[in-house]
């Protein structure tokens, strides 16, 4: 009896983890087809099967169409694994990159740069961006390192310096040229349009590194979430883990930011999306995670192309207003406490 | 197999521990006994390796803080105070946190199999695949003391186990413990209030008064009404009923703590 119940039991944690993987390969297989649709569709309409008969216009598929489905690919798992990593270390559904001030740290960074160096150099821009973030990122971490830091400390912090930061880039649209203004309220709205090849590898080079490092402490973050104490009592050394695992998500943020502006919102949703997708477990949540955070990215910015076409809605808007909605729903129809 | 000598633990602003010595044997049940604020946390959690005081614990004749912490996961089981209200995990899989120890990416069947061993020790088999989240509070905490029981190791060192318990679950709970150290030679230590359930299960207990151990012996001998008045400041009447001893609390002593 006893015997039986327990094989029972095993055998329906195996049917979970069994549900999990499938349901990872179907969000594996919606964005290779949301990729494949995003690379035909655009402004210029070329339908699929002219694609398939004569190609593309080389120069519009090589040079707009492929860097912005990779840079969709990279932003959106970039800004969603974390989220799923920050939420785990604060312990918090609430946390993202955004919420401890990385994503204002950046957009500072960004007003800085276009009106320093004028909306003309992208680089002055993209360095900006990135510099703050880092620059937050660290300052945050410092605070983390001080003794008596708890995941609600950080949280606190964050706010703070996002509240700084967004007073900081007020001041600079007050004194800037109205021609600046309007790049730096731009660069707020988050583009995918502007990805050349080589922004894509220096995304690349913040991104990919990151997401192995991370998927290899999965059981570390698992524990994490059962708290400090106890996580430490299961061998994990708690403090070098919620710092490494903050730098990571903070580079992976900066990356995904640097070059598109904001695209907010995915770094909490996708996490949300995956975890009620396929649990807490971080073994599948982040990669989960990686692919729901490339899905909504994709098909927000297919959305923003060819909606009002041939205007383009920036990305950062469509994602709040395809997002919002998409996951108030899922919060109504989940059956179940997740967290 | 574990060992504490003349140990001393400062807080920023008190002192705590002031020279605390005790030694627990394999398949010993310990109990740590004393008022609110006498040290029984800080002291678990020295002994657990989750402070780090002044003085010397040893585990296996080695000293504590040089024993690599996966590896002291794999010897002794910390269970804290506070179990956290939500996990976004089910019951099996936070039991199964406590396999981390011996995992690399996939649980092996006997990962499995020892989680769910602990979890039907604990009476936890029906809420097996239900949210963490939504299980009651006393289940939350025996989910935390499967965890511990799933980690197999030879010490097990308990904050205050059975505070969220009812009686049946607090007679449960420490009837697995004191199976665990007959059957397997399990040492367990653990902080309680209970002084009926310490007397009853308990083959040692240390009495903890501001920091330094009161009494430390069998409960017949340690748990004395001139000791718990001491103590606690707290007249009680030992009654020797046919299960065992029991303290009766007449009214808060006059004069004392």
């Amino acid at each position: 009896m006893e015997a039986s119940e327990a094989k029972a039991g095993i055998e329906a944690y195996g049917a979970l983890t069994g549900r999990r993987s499938a349901r990872i390969a179907a969000l594996g297989a919606l964005l290779s087809l949301a990729a494949l649709f995003s690379l035909v569709v655009g402004s210029s309409s070329t339908g699929i099967m002219d694609v398939l008969r004569v190609g593309l216009d080389g120069v519009i598929f090589w040079e707009l169409r492929v860097p912005r489905v990779i840079m969709g690919l990279l932003v959106g798992s970039g800004l969603a694994v974390g989220g799923a990593v920050t939420q785990a270390v604060l312990r918090n559904p609430l946390a993202s990159p955004f919420t401890l001030g990385v994503a204002s740290g950046a957009g500072f960074g960004a007003a800085l740069g276009i009106v320093l160096a004028g909306a003309v150099s992208k680089w002055a821009v993209a360095g900006g961006a990135f510099s703050f973030a880092l620059i937050t990122a660290l300052f945050i971490l410092g605070v983390a390192r001080m003794k008596s830091a708890t995941p609600e400390t950080l949280v606190l912090a964050g706010v703070a310096i996002m509240f700084l930061f967004s007073a900081g880039t007020s001041l600079l649209q007050f004194l800037g040229t109205e021609q600046q203004i309007q790049s730096i309220v731009f660069w707020s709205f988050g583009n995918l349009s502007r990805a050349s090849w080589t922004d894509i590898l220096i995304a690349a080079g913040m991104i990919l590194p990151a997401l192995p490092a991370l998927f290899l402490r999965a059981w570390d973050l698992n524990l994490l979430l059962a708290g400090d104490e106890m996580a430490a009592s299961l061998g994990v050394r708690v403090e070098r883990l919620r710092l490494t695992a903050l730098l990571l998500a903070a580079l992976m943020t900066a990356g995904a930011i640097c070059f598109t502006g904001v695209i907010g919102f995915i770094g909490l949703v996708g996490p949300h999306v995956a975890r009620l997708m396929v649990g807490g477990d971080h073994r599948f949540l982040l990669p989960a995670s990686a692919l729901s955070g490339a899905l909504l990215v994709l098909v927000s910015d297919c959305l923003g192309r060819t909606l009002f076409a041939p205007h383009m809605v920036p990305i950062g808007i469509v994602t709040a207003f395809l997002g919002v909605p998409f996951f108030f729903g899922l919060l109504m129809r989940r059956k179940r406490e997740f967290w | 197999m574990l060992t504490a000598r003349n140990i001393f633990y400062d807080y920023p602003e008190r002192q705590v521990l002031r020279g605390v010595s005790l030694s627990l044997a394999p398949g010993e049940v310990l109990a740590v006994l004393g008022p609110n604020g006498a040290g029984k946390s800080t002291l678990l959690r020295c002994l657990a390796g989750a402070l780090s005081p002044k003085g010397q614990v040893e585990l296996d004749g080695r000293a504590l803080e040089s024993v690599p912490p996966a590896e002291r996961a794999r010897l002794l089981a910390f269970v804290p105070q506070h179990v956290p209200p939500r996990l976004p995990m089910t019951v099996f899989e936070a039991v199964l946190l406590g396999r981390r120890p011996y995992l690399s990416w996939r649980p092996r069947p006997q990962d499995l199999e020892a989680a769910w061993e602990a979890l039907s020790l604990m009476g936890l088999g029906e809420l097996a695949q239900r949210e963490f989240s939504e299980i009651s509070g006393g289940q939350r905490q025996k989910a935390a003391l499967a965890r511990a029981l799933a980690q197999e190791s030879r010490l097990l060192v308990m904050d205050e186990p059975t505070s969220s318990l009812d009686l049946k679950h607090q007679l449960q709970v420490m009837t697995v413990l004191c199976g665990l150290a007959e059957e397997r030679d399990t040492g367990v230590i653990l902080a309680v209030h209970d002084l009926n359930l310490a007397a009853r299960f308990a083959h040692r207990v240390i009495l903890l008064h501001d920091g330094r151990v009161e009494a430390d012996g069998p409960p017949s001998e340690a748990l004395t009404e001139e000791s718990i008045r001491r103590v606690y400041g707290v007249e009680v009447l030992r009654l020797e009923a046919g299960a065992g001893t029991m303290f009766f609390p007449m009214s808060a002593a006059s004069g004392t703590a």
